[in-house]
């Protein structure tokens, strides 16, 4: 990449608005997808009681739910990143570098 | 069919010569025939039907980005089934099916850790990867920083993983042969080394990615099929599946719960299975097959999908095994362990899945299924294998030894040739390591993976405070640091080494071997102020812009 192209997409607003609203984005789903696991982590490790504990009454436990809540919940977060990806960001990606190269 | 695999593998197991074993399949032959058949047939359908991929793969692989990286044009959505099909190892299906077999709840939680680790792939890594990336993640991890140290490590950290990889997939496949073809367990894993050999070597990438896509089909419908049986069985009612299971279950009702752990170990556990992930270099190699920053997330979004999905199906399998197999004493054997008789599955726990699908298809589904996972081994020890060879030819050869001006044809002769030295490793370290359990010993190239590879290439990316001197310090700290925990451990050092007492008390090392590097690579970095670190981080502008609009990235091959 030569200079002149750095320096222009540097200073193009759209291109601080996408890193600002790309890069929120991705930690935002990143933090819920961690808090999410690393919570079920910690039940695990300090109140493991909690997830063996009966679903309403029968074998099965609060446990079995709240992993199959885990792992729709991976797919949905990507499912939504993925979504707002391709539509708003790669729209403000290409405007960028059609600009970067007047 | 039971007879005769009870035979093949009592003798397997007490390690008679050949000789016993086929006077014992002499003595079953009418039966032995008819079930062989249909794995045998099954399993070369596969074989000749990839090969002939191989061979139009062949055709198309010329340049070294068609070698490496199929020339980029794999679609997202093959790309994900790719990546599934990489995720979904023998040792993961065979793995964690048994997981749940012994343990119940323990087996879901096992996967979960792994699953998770993919939206923050998407979330952080995914796009910057394929924006920055050519061939292997030494590519993006030494964008900025000098070539020679950072690759040297990066291919070290790539080729332990790779091999402690290939010995899980080995010996799954050297029990599974053992089991099903009443081949010996050393003549599987050499068949498994030639076979993969072949692959990378002829077919390159494009062939790579295509046998693992074919895999992933039949994988994820047959175990479909089988988690739909066992379903079937109880009027599709979870609640009276784990009503049964819990009847038969010797451990009863716990099976529905978390068994005791220590928490240090779960979180550093969670934390191995999660970075590792995203360090691991035959994954990390995928996203550099795709056109774009656009197809590489599309590609983590089918693979969550197809992943999260194939958990929920082997943790059915899991317990459909416990209720339609622990019953039936032809499917149990009695061996001695450690002076004691214990009564076993046949073959190990790591069988359920395959005992299962005779329960639930007869004969001919058990041929499948068997077939299904020698072919998912084949599929995953090739990935593994290129990602090996790139690292020698090009990290170490083209850019370390040559210094970048190395001929593309002697690099993918260099390449071809890795490939079958690494063959030949994979076969003696599958005889070496014959015993092992195989889900364990993916949870260490995590370990390392998360450890080593992780940190280096996070923080290339993140952080413009990286410097070369910080990067190979730092990611040498978690590579050492991981193994010889990992050895200090209860793991080797009691199981293996046989000592009384473990030096070092977890089983998983990673929540410390990931903060070392992390903490030396950050302090190493920071007390660099040789001239060359100035230009290095003076050079983050142009990779952060790059690695964000993806100007400058490289673009797919046209054919």
């Amino acid at each position: 990449m030569n200079e002149d192209i750095l320096t222009r997409v540097q200073s193009n607003p759209k291109f601080k608005e996408l890193v600002h609203k790309r890069t929120r984005l991705g930690w935002q789903l990143s933090i819920l997808m961690l808090a999410i696991y690393y919570g079920f982590i910690l039940v695990l490790a300090f109140a493991p009681n909690v997830l063996g504990a009966s679903l309403s009454g029968g074998t099965t436990t609060v446990g079995i739910p709240v992993g199959i809540f885990i792992i729709i919940s991976a797919f949905v977060l990507t499912g939504i990143y993925v979504r707002k990806a391709n539509t708003e960001f790669d729209q403000l990606n290409q405007q960028i570098v059609e600009d970067a190269k007047q | 069919m039971k007879s005769w695999t009870k035979t093949l593998c009592a003798t397997a197991l007490t390690g008679l010569p050949a000789l016993a074993l086929a006077a014992g399949a002499f003595e079953g032959e009418v039966t032995k025939q008819a079930t062989n058949w249909h794995a045998i047939i099954m399993f070369f359908l596969f074989v000749a039907f990839t090969m002939g991929i191989t061979y139009w793969a062949s055709r198309r692989t010329r340049s070294a980005s068609d070698f490496y990286t199929a020339g980029g044009g794999i679609t997202g959505f093959q790309n994900g089934l790719a990546i599934a099909g990489d995720y979904m190892s023998a040792a993961s299906f065979l793995g964690i099916s048994a997981m749940v077999f012994d343990k119940g709840y323990d087996g879901l939680i096992y996967s979960i850790g792994f699953l998770v680790g993919w939206p923050v792939i998407l979330f952080l890594v995914a796009e910057r990867l394929r924006n920055l990336g050519k061939f292997t993640f030494a590519d993006v991890a030494s964008y900025r920083l000098q070539q020679t140290p950072v690759r040297t490590f990066a291919a070290t950290g790539t080729l332990v993983v790779v091999a402690l990889y290939l010995i899980a997939q080995m010996v799954g496949a050297g029990k599974l042969i053992q089991l099903l073809f009443g081949m010996s367990y050393s003549s599987a894993v050499i068949l498994v080394g030639i076979l993969m050999v072949m692959y990378v070597t002829f077919g390159g990438m494009l062939a790579t990615t295509w046998v693992q896509i074919i895999k992933a089909v039949i994988l994820l419908g047959g175990a479909s099929f089988m988690a739909f049986m066992v379903l079937a069985t109880v009027g599709f009612s979870p609640e009276m599946m784990f009503q049964k299971a819990v009847a038969i279950h010797a451990k009863g009702a716990e099976i529905m719960a978390p068994g005791k752990a220590d928490p240090i170990d779960s979180i550093s556990l969670g934390l191995a299975l999660m970075f590792g992930t995203a360090g691991l270099p035959h994954i990390l190699m995928r996203f550099f097959t795709v056109s774009d920053a656009k197809e590489a997330r599309k590609s983590v979004f089918y693979a969550t999908g197809f992943i999260g999905y194939f958990y929920i199906l082997t943790f059915i399998i899991g317990f459909g095994a416990i209720m339609l197999l622990l019953e039936q004493p032809s499917m149990m054997e009695t061996v001695v362990k450690n002076g004691k008789e214990v009564t076993q599955l046949i073959g190990g726990s790591n069988m359920a899945a395959i005992h299962l699908a005779n329960a639930v298809g007869g004969d001919l589904f058990l041929g499948f299924i068997s077939a299904v996972a020698f072919a998912t081994i084949l599929a995953v020890v090739a990935g593994l294998a290129l990602s090996g060879a790139s690292a020698v030819s090009h990290d170490l050869y083209a850019s370390v030894i040559k210094k970048g001006k190395a001929n593309e044809a002697d690099e993918i002769r260099v390449s071809k040739i890795t490939t079958v030295v690494l063959g030949v490793i994979a076969i003696l370290l599958g005889l070496l390591f014959e015993k092992q359990n195989i889900a364990f010993m993916v949870g260490l190239a995590f370990s390392i993976a998360a450890s080593a590879n992780f940190p280096v290439l996070f923080l290339s990316m993140f952080w413009k405070g990286l410097t070369t001197r910080g990067a190979v310090v730092g990611g040498f700290i978690g590579l050492i640091s991981a193994v010889g925990l990992i050895v200090m451990g209860p793991a080797v050092w009691v199981d293996v080494l046989k000592h009384e007492t473990a030096l070092f008390p977890y089983k998983n090392p990673a929540i410390f071997s990931i903060t070392l590097a992390f903490v030396f690579t950050w302090l190493i970095s920071v007390l660099d102020k040789s001239k060359s670190a100035v230009e290095e981080k003076a050079k983050f502008e142009a990779q952060f812009v790059r690695s964000m609009t993806g100007i400058g990235a490289a673009g797919a091959s046209k054919h």
